[in-house]
């Protein structure tokens, strides 16, 4: 009896040890940026190729970077709620289109709209790599001394923003 | 006369023969130069993991990060950089994740060591159940032993 007892505990704690694997997400790498200033980047912007902006121009504000592109079907899934939150005016959210061409992005942008106070261009895809980008999108919460504070991988869906990004912005915001 | 005649074409054609083959030199070191870095970079790329496929290195995918990063290898190691500098660059922007060998850390002790936990463990039962089955056999003391000996007398 007791030695069922003891086959069954084992057999039991390693269930619930698959259970719990097969539930993590193996595509949410932690990103080792949490916690550091986020990457220098001087780029140029999508809509106006000859304008320059860097992300020291938003240092003191808190803000959303949101990696995207116009031949990532999963970034079209994520834009009404990326939408959503730039519309509720929690704090700016600036694009970053990463390795797309411009006559490709600005028809996506005029067919599902354009949520974003700015959109950086990086054509190369070199600010991803310091980003530590590798499954757009990709979405940064950074604070008001431009440090990352949260990453979230992957398109972003009301509860990522309900539960994490929003107070998260409004704890950093102190509203 | 006559060497005076062809001594500007000999020494054109020396001139040129040295220039080739200083040309030749070059292109040769160039390509040792580029063999031995495409070596390094392709050492490199096998330590390190593409993050789109997971489980292929940057070397076995084609993923167009992998090229990226591929790119940026060469780029580094062209540039003077050492492969401790490389792969501090990729762990510094995609964490340790990226490097096929993990490093051992507090972190990553269950990793390194489970295995061989398991192994132990495995070892262990096995030779629990061996024992019990020897134990289970039969044994007979000596009383029986006489017993059975008159029996089949």
């Amino acid at each position: 009896m007791k030695k069922v007892g003891w086959t069954l505990g084992v057999f039991a704690a390693l269930v619930l040890l698959l259970a719990i694997g097969l539930r993590l997400n193996p595509r949410e790498v932690p990103s080792p940026l949490i916690g550091k200033a986020a990457p220098p980047f001087d780029l140029p912007l999508l809509q106006q190729p000859d304008k320059r902006f860097n992300e020291k121009q938003m240092l003191g504000r808190v803000w959303i970077l949101n990696v995207w592109a116009s031949w990532c079907p999963p970034c079209l899934v994520e834009h009404p709620v990326v939408t959503r939150v730039a519309r509720a005016g929690l704090a700016p959210v600036i694009g970053l289109n990463y390795k797309d061409a411009r006559e490709e992005a600005l028809p996506w942008l005029e067919r599902n709209g354009n949520p974003y106070q700015l959109i950086v261009y990086d054509r190369d895809g070199r600010i991803g790599i310091d980003y530590g980008v590798y499954g757009v999108p990709e979405t940064y919460v950074i604070d008001r001394q431009g440090v990352i504070r949260y990453k979230h991988i992957g398109p972003l869906t009301a509860e990522v923003v309900q539960q994490k990004v929003e107070p998260l912005v409004k704890e950093l915001t102190g509203r | 006369m006559i060497s005076s005649f062809f001594a500007p074409l000999i020494t054109g054609v020396a001139r040129s023969a040295a220039g080739f083959c200083l040309l030749a030199t070059l292109a040769l070191h160039a390509l040792a130069d580029d063999a031995s870095l495409e070596r390094r970079a392709l050492a490199l790329e096998r330590e390190l993991r593409c993050l789109v496929c997971q489980n292929q290195t940057l070397a076995e995918s084609n993923a167009p990060l992998a090229l990226d990063l591929r790119g940026q290898i060469r780029e580094q190691l062209a540039a003077g950089k050492s492969e401790r500098e490389i792969t501090d660059y990729m762990v510094a922007r995609y964490g340790d994740f990226v490097l096929y060998r993990p490093p051992l850390k507090s972190t990553t002790v269950l990793l390194w060591v489970g295995p061989f936990a398991f192994l132990l463990g495995g070892f262990y039962l096995l030779a629990r159940v061996l024992r019990r089955r020897r134990i289970g056999a039969p044994q007979l003391s000596d009383a029986d032993r006489s017993r059975a000996a008159k029996l089949l007398e």
